[in-house]
Parts: C-alpha cells; sequence; structure tokens
C-alpha cells in the first residue's frame, strides 16, 4: 500500500476514535492519540508503534466494518507500523526489505544456510565433515573457532549499527517537547514492556482469536522472549567458557550452555509453536496481510534457530554433526543479518514509543 | 401461505429483539431453565441496536465501588428521576427499577461484561454511572457469547413482522427470515426490540415535513413494527410518540447509526444561526451535558430542522475532536456561501455579536464574558468571533429515541387498555421505558432499564412457560 494511503486511512480511523473515545480503558493509545489531535505523520507513527496490534478495539467498535465508517484500527496501524519500519530503515536503500518481508526472509534464510553448507562442504573433505566428532573442540574441527567468530560477530556488528540508526532517527521524531526522560518514566516503560501491560486489554485480554478475550498471545510472546533470552545467555556462558577458562565446546549436557540453550530452545519453539497458531486460527480481519507476513517470517526464521539448535544438541555426537552445526550457524548467521530488516524491529519502535508514553504520562501527572 | 415452524423447535420462550433487554431476557430465562430462541432482525455484524452505541449505566450504590466515585443511594436516584421526569413517575415500577439497578453490575460481570474501573484514570468523573470496558459492542459480544454457552438458540437477520394477539393471550409470531415467512407459537414471547425511531414514515406522521430533516443516531433495525403491532390489538401506549430525545448532531452524519462520535458539543465556544443567518437562542446558557439535548429540541424547530454553529479560529482550536472537521472560509461572508447561508444577514448577526460582547471583570475568566443589550443574549462565554478563519457545524436533530411504549405491569407483563395484562406477553427495554421516563433523561438510565427490565422478564416469562 502507498505510504500517503496509508497514512490517510490512519488519521481517518484515529480521528472517529478521536470523536468517539470509547475504546480508552483498552491501551494507551487512544489517550495517546487524544493528546495529539492534529495526527500528524510523525504523531502516527508513535500512535501505531504505540499499538500493540492487540485486537481488541475492532470488537469493540461501533464502527467497525459493516458500519459504513469502516473502522478497523488495528489493520490501519499494522500498516502504519510497517510504514514507519520502512520509513526509519537504515540505510534507506535497505527499507524495501522490510516491505517483503516474506521474500526477504526466505533468500537471506536460504542463501546464509547455503553459504555455510557450501564453506564445510568445499573446505572440509567428506571423511571429516560426515566424521563422528566427540570430545572438547569437536565443532571446532567442522569450522574454527575464529570463523564462527566472523561470521557471528560481523553481521552482528553491522546489524546493531543498522539497528541502532534506525532506531535513533525514530527518537529524534518521536520525542516531542513534553518528553523528559526520567528513571520513573524508563521503570515504567520497561514494566510495560515485561508485563505487556498494552496487550492485557484494560484487564480481560486481548481478541487474540475472536470475540473472547483472552491472555494467550500475551503470555506466549512473553515465554518466546524468555526462550530468545536464555538461548543468548548460553551462547555468552560458552563464550566465557571458551575465552576465560579455556573450556572448548561441546559441553557436557549437565553444563551451563547446554541446559540454558536446550530450555531456552524447547521455550522458543513451544512458544513459536504457540503464536504459530493463533495466526493461523485468528480472525485476519484485525491485521493486515503486511504484518502477517512479517509475522510468519519471522517466527519462522526464529523457529528454525531453535529447531537446528536443538537438532544439532540432539545428534552432535553423530556423523550428520557438520551438516547440522552448519545448518544452525547458517540460521543464526540469516537471523543475525534480519535483524535491522525484520519484524524484530518492533522491540525497539514499540520501547521507544512506550518510554514517550510513559514520560508524557509522568509528566502530565506531575503538573 | 407461510410454512410453519422451519426455524426449528418451538423455543418455550421466545426473545424479539439483539439489545441489552433481549441478551439479559434471554440469559435469565435460560438460566430459568426453559428452551430460549432469540430472534435479531440485524445481521450478526451489526447486531446489538443501539446498545452497540451506549457507554454507560446508571446504578444504585450505597457503597463506594471502584466503577464509579462515589455512593449513589436510592433517595438520590429516585429525586434524580423525580426531577427529570417533572413529577410524572411510575410509583410501582421506579422503586423495580432502582432497587434492581443494585446488583447489575455484578449480574453482568456473572455473564462475562467487564467494567472500565476510575482506577485507569482516564473515564470522566462519574458518581452516578459505571463505564463499560470498551462500550456496549464489547459488553454485547460478551452477553452473546454467555447466551450461547447456555444454549440460546440465535437466529440473525431474523424479524418480527407481526404478533397475533387474541383474549389477552398472544395466539403467534410471524417471522421474516432469508425471504420467507413463518410463524411461531411459544409459550411467551418477550418484546425487547426497541423504539420506532429508525421509520421514517412513523416519523413523519408525528413530526411532519420535519422529519425529513432528522438524523437517526442509532440503528436502522428500529422500525417499530412489533410496538405498532402490539398497540393496534389493544396493548396500552405509554408516553408520548410526538416526543423524542434529540441531540445536536453533525448535519453530514450519515441518516442512520452514526453513533455517539456525530454529537457537536460546543455552542458555547460560538454563535448558532439559521439558514436566515439568525441566531434563536442562548449559546452561552447550558454547559452542562444536558446541552446537547437542548440543542436538539431546538434545532428540530430551525427552519429546514438545519442550524450552524459559527467559530472564529480560536473557537476552533478548544473544541474538542469531531468526526467531520468544521468548514472554514478566510471571512464570515466567504463562510456564509459555503454554508448556504445569507452572507449579508450572517455577517450583521457576527458583527451585533462582537458588539455586544462584554468581557468579564477578570478577562481571563472566559466563561463570565457575556452579552449586553443582545436578544437572544449570549449569557456566558461570550467571546468576540473576530480571528479569521471563520469555521462551521452544520447541525441536525439527531434521534436517538422516542417516548413512546407499551405499558407493562410489575411482572413486565404487557398491559391492555381494556384492563389487565397479557398472560404471555413480556417487554422489557426501550420498548417500555416511557414507564418510566416518558420525558427528560439521566445519563446511563436507558441501559440500566434493558438490564433490569429484561431480567425480570426474562424470570417471568420462564415462570408463566413453566406453568
Ligand atoms: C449514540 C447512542 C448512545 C447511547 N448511549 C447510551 C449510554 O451510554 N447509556 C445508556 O444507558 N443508553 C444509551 N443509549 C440509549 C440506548 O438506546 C440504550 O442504551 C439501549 O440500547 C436500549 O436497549 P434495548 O435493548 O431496549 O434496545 P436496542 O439496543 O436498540 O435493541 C433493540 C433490538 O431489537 C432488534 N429489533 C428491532 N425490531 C425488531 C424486529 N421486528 N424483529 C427482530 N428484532 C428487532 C434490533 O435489531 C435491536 O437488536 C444510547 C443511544 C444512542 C443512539
Amino acid at each position: 500500500m502507498p505510504s500517503d494511503e496509508r497514512r490517510t486511512e490512519a488519521r481517518r480511523v484515529l480521528g472517529i476514535c478521536n470523536a468517539c473515545g470509547y475504546c480508552n480503558g483498552l491501551c494507551d493509545l487512544f489517550e495517546a492519540a487524544k493528546h495529539r489531535p492534529r495526527l500528524a505523520d510523525g504523531d502516527l507513527a508513535h500512535l501505531a508503534n504505540l499499538c500493540h496490534g492487540c485486537r481488541s478495539c475492532l470488537y469493540a467498535c461501533q464502527y467497525a466494518p459493516p458500519h459504513g465508517f469502516a473502522v478497523n484500527v488495528p489493520r490501519a496501524l499494522a500498516e502504519m507500523r510497517h510504514q514507519s519500519y520502512a520509513d526509519y530503515a537504515w540505510p534507506r536503500a535497505f527499507a524495501g526489505l522490510l516491505e517483503r518481508g516474506v521474500l526477504t526472509a526466505v533468500m537471506v534464510g536460504l542463501g546464509a544456510v547455503g553459504l555455510l553448507l557450501a564453506l564445510v562442504l568445499w573446505s572440509l573433505p567428506h571423511d571429516i565433515l560426515f566424521a563422528q566428532h566427540t570430545g572438547p573442540g569437536a565443532f571446532y574441527r567442522i569450522m574454527p573457532w575464529g570463523w564462527m567468530l566472523v561470521l557471528g560477530l560481523l553481521p552482528l556488528a553491522w546489524s546493531m549499527l543498522a539497528f541502532g540508526m534506525g532506531l535513533h532517527r525514530y527518537w529524534r521524531a518521536a520525542r516531542t517537547e513534553a518528553v523528559t526522560l526520567t528513571l520513573r518514566a524508563l521503570l515504567s516503560a520497561l514494566r510495560d514492556v515485561l508485563l505487556l501491560r498494552n496487550l492485557s486489554g484494560g484487564g480481560p485480554g486481548c481478541n487474540d482469536l475472536d470475540e473472547q478475550p483472552s491472555h494467550k498471545r500475551r503470555w506466549i510472546h512473553q515465554g518466546m522472549v524468555l526462550g530468545l533470552l536464555l538461548s543468548f545467555a548460553a551462547t555468552g556462558v560458552a563464550t566465557y567458557y571458551h575465552h576465560a577458562l579455556g573450556w572448548e565446546a561441546p559441553y557436557p549436557l549437565t553444563s551451563a550452555p547446554v541446559v540454558l540453550g536446550t530450555l531456552g530452545g524447547l521455550l522458543m519453539s513451544a512458544a513459536i509453536a504457540g503464536l504459530l497458531w493463533l495466526k493461523r486460527h485468528g480472525d485476519r480481519e484485525p491485521t493486515a496481510a503486511v504484518a502477517l507476513k512479517a509475522d510468519y517470517a519471522l517466527l519462522v526464521l526464529l523457529l528454525s534457530v531453535a529447531l537446528t539448535g536443538l537438532a544439532l544438541l540432539l545428534w552432535r555426537e553423530t556423523a550428520a554433526m557438520g551438516l547440522l552445526l552448519a545448518i544452525h550457524l547458517g540460521s543464526v548467521l540469516a537471523f543475525f543479518l534480519l535483524m535491522p530488516y525484520s519484524k524484530l524491529v518492533h522491540a525497539g519502535y514499540r520501547f521507544i514509543a512506550l518510554l514517550v508514553e510513559a514520560s508524557e504520562r509522568t509528566r502530565q501527572r506531575d503538573e | 401461505m407461510p410454512d410453519p415452524n422451519p426455524l426449528g423447535a418451538t423455543p418455550d420462550v421466545l426473545v424479539i429483539g439483539g439489545g441489552t433487554a433481549a441478551l439479559c431476557a434471554a440469559i435469565a430465562a435460560r438460566r430459568a431453565g426453559v428452551s430460549v430462541r432469540l430472534l435479531e432482525q440485524a445481521p450478526r455484524g451489526l447486531r446489538g441496536g443501539n446498545t452497540r452505541h451506549s457507554r454507560n449505566l446508571r446504578f444504585m450504590h450505597v457503597k463506594t465501588t471502584p466503577l464509579s466515585t462515589g455512593p449513589y443511594p436510592e433517595t438520590e436516584f429516585w429525586a434524580d428521576l423525580e426531577r427529570a421526569t417533572a413529577g410524572t413517575i411510575d410509583a410501582i415500577l421506579t422503586p423495580l427499577l432502582i432497587q434492581g439497578s443494585e446488583d447489575i453490575t455484578d449480574w453482568l460481570e456473572g455473564a462475562g461484561v467487564h467494567f472500565q474501573s476510575h482506577a485507569s484514570g482516564v473515564l470522566p468523573p462519574s458518581r452516578k454511572t459505571a463505564f463499560l470496558l470498551g462500550g456496549g459492542k464489547s459488553m454485547l459480544n460478551a452477553l452473546y457469547t454467555t447466551a450461547e454457552r447456555l444454549g440460546v438458540v440465535l437466529n440473525y437477520a431474523t424479524e418480527v413482522q407481526d404478533l397475533s394477539i387474541r383474549d389477552g393471550r398472544l395466539e403467534q409470531v410471524t417471522i421474516s427470515s432469508g425471504g420467507h415467512v413463518h410463524t411461531l407459537s411459544p409459550r411467551a414471547v418477550i418484546a425487547c426490540c426497541g423504539g420506532a425511531q429508525a421509520s421514517r414514515d412513523w416519523l413523519r406522521t408525528h413530526w411532519g415535513d420535519a422529519a425529513e430533516g432528522f438524523i437517526n443516531r442509532g440503528t436502522p433495525y428500529a422500525e417499530g413494527k412489533v410496538l405498532r403491532s402490539m398497540l393496534a390489538q389493544g396493548a396500552v401506549s405509554v408516553g408520548d410518540p410526538e416526543h423524542a430525545y434529540l441531540v445536536a448532531v453533525d448535519a453530514r452524519s450519515p441518516d442512520d447509526d452514526g453513533g455517539i462520535a456525530t454529537r457537536v458539543r460546543c455552542m458555547p465556544a460560538g454563535i448558532v444561526v439559521d439558514v436566515r443567518g439568525r441566531r434563536a437562542y442562548d449559546e452561552g446558557g447550558d454547559t452542562a451535558s444536558t446541552r446537547y439535548a437542548l440543542w436538539g429540541q431546538r434545532l428540530a424547530r430551525f427552519p429546514g430542522q438545519i442550524g450552524h454553529l459559527i467559530l472564529d479560529a480560536r473557537g476552533v482550536r478548544a473544541a474538542p475532536p469531531s468526526l467531520y472537521p468544521p468548514l472554514s472560509a478566510a471571512s464570515v461572508t466567504a463562510l456564509a456561501e459555503v454554508m448556504g447561508i445569507d452572507p449579508v444577514a450572517l455577517a450583521a448577526t457576527v458583527a451585533d455579536y462582537n458588539a455586544a460582547v462584554r468581557a468579564s471583570d477578570d478577562p481571563g475568566d472566559t466563561a463570565a464574558w457575556h452579552s449586553v443589550g443582545l436578544d437572544p443574549p449570549k449569557s456566558g462565554h461570550a467571546l468576540p468571533l473576530t480571528e479569521p478563519p471563520f469555521a462551521a457545524y452544520p447541525m441536525r436533530p439527531g434521534i436517538t429515541f422516542t417516548y413512546h411504549g407499551v405499558g407493562i405491569d410489575a411482572q413486565t407483563r404487557v398491559r391492555l387498555t381494556k384492563g389487565g395484562a397479557m398472560e404471555n406477553l413480556f417487554a422489557a427495554g426501550m420498548i417500555m421505558a416511557p414507564n418510566i421516563i416518558p420525558r427528560g433523561y439521566v445519563s446511563g438510565l436507558a441501559l440500566t432499564i434493558g438490564i433490569v427490565f429484561g431480567r425480570l422478564a426474562g424470570q417471568e416469562a420462564a415462570r408463566h412457560a413453566q406453568r
């Protein structure tokens, strides 16, 4: 959808919301919109990123289709959110990657896995690649530590830079005069992230699937995040073992990296399966096709990281380890590369939106 | 020849309508152990009548609750109703309403409905009413789900066209669904199908040509067929068909169903003129929320049922968000052209008004600015209209409901003009609300009437069906 069409529609529906106001108990969006009655481009980006896409306001809306006003706030703001991801993407030339989320994920995913596979197939004689490797240093016989570091850290560093640039630009645009960063606002925003307060529909939950409120998506999402954090922790501990203690992977089944990684991988996989199930069975009305595709792309990418990690753990003492390692590292590489050009950016933009909101709120309260 | 009964089994209790009253009746009847079928004229996506557009309900409570900002005892509720209805209170039904309202928030919560607590910090202060979280449509979603779970059979896009009443008994209900006409003869029927305000023909019979200038704020599925059928077959008529609860709405609103967002709210910030460019009322006199209703009545008497709220740039800045942006022009005469008002007359009206404006002793106290020597005066908020661009909201009377319904007894049975009441025909909601408010209104009362009497009607109808 062209960007001005998205803005026009977001402005239209939020204008109706501002004249109605019935949904102001569902989440922070509606009061925020009321405080920005001009609904300028920057306001729309802020409001779109504040919206958690919980869908409750569609079912609550007296003007939802088939009513002639055809108000569909979650859809209009999902479109608008994607517009803002593209608008603030860095470098600008890469914005198109976000608009074609599935294609991007498939290409980068296949490309990265292909690259790693090619690398091990080309660099290693088959009797080494397909041999059983056990004991410390087994993984590095397939891929030397230095290579892993280069393949991991370089893309990650680039992605962090690109992610950070996008967020920086967005922050500059979203930061109004009313926004003064205080510890109170920061804590309040962190609390909102931790509890996903805006995904609770003002108490009873959100319309994850249909007209019935539930807390499913809220808790499953946090389960996935926890799984992701555990996996990162596993990597962190492993790096520490390697560098500080000089212990080489693979680590024993009862070691911290393996336990953390396994728990993380299982939790992520289960949670992603849950989120995919919700997406498949949920009403399509409150979402936009572009958002749904981006969600699927990121979820499948994360799932492939988790599942290949678990597979590697399961079969690390077999002859398949070499290829499994390459595939897992490939999917991790794809994940790193796609961080700033996938739905994952929502985490940053949403945090900024919550921070802006929290600081405007604390300021209003102080006045 | 209507074919009998193709909708399936005849229920013990048939509920006509799909708004608050109907759902509360259906749930209460089903919980009492009888089979219930609910017929809603609207398609599923537009189910729920005017309840879809509502927000808060009035309830008696002696203690402070999280849902309101203070207690609201029975005596105060009674006094409010006495004042609103100018003393024409029903001594039997009103106590039922007030006492019945005490537990409705609990009852609704038990049926899956959620309220918005004042702790949310974003509600207007309200001691007497509780706000539905997400508004009326969220409540409807919860009630429909509960009804379905309890085993109430729901038929959407199914309209009751007529009732056959004989010897104080409802014999048969004529139903139109999917292009076919059917009949049902349930043991008891509860009519919860609102008023007739969406029927242009009906409005015209009572308001004449003025009806053309009205906008129906709520559901188009309020044609009053059932109401008229009952009245034609000997039901007692209550209220007055020529009275309606009218609110000032934007003239550009759709004919039906524009809902809450179409209200025009900022009359005190400007002046209101008719098509001739003349003022007729004190715009600064009433600034409470009752002003919407006041202006609704006034607009109904304007030529062509249209008025224009004229603001200057300062007034526009102060105005609350509106559904449609005001029409705007660089000068008063240019604005008059846009609005189709006589430019010379409007310019003269604005000039006279500006000349009559007097600042208050404390010029910062804008509420105390007033006119001197102006007829009609503007007694408050009379700031001069001088800052271009000028803007206008065209306004029409928006009908919310009419004060016309059927009389009921304490068991919600429809009363008969020849005395006594129908043994198996019950009524709840706006269709009987004029028993309690034949005139006037207090906010949140319509929902409360629907809930209290809907629930009562459900219980009474179930009791009758089980006999
Ligand atoms: C914009 C707006 C805002 C409002 N806000 C409030 C508020 O905040 N608080 C409040 O208390 N009141 C409010 N009201 C008043 C509102 O009318 C009542 O709250 C309430 O909806 C009345 O409930 P009811 O069940 O009697 O009628 P409705 O909710 O109107 O239900 C009538 C039902 O009957 C169906 N029906 C009609 N004819 C037939 C037929 N022949 N066959 C089958 N079905 C039929 C209709 O489709 C509809 O579902 C508001 C009204 C409007 C228009």
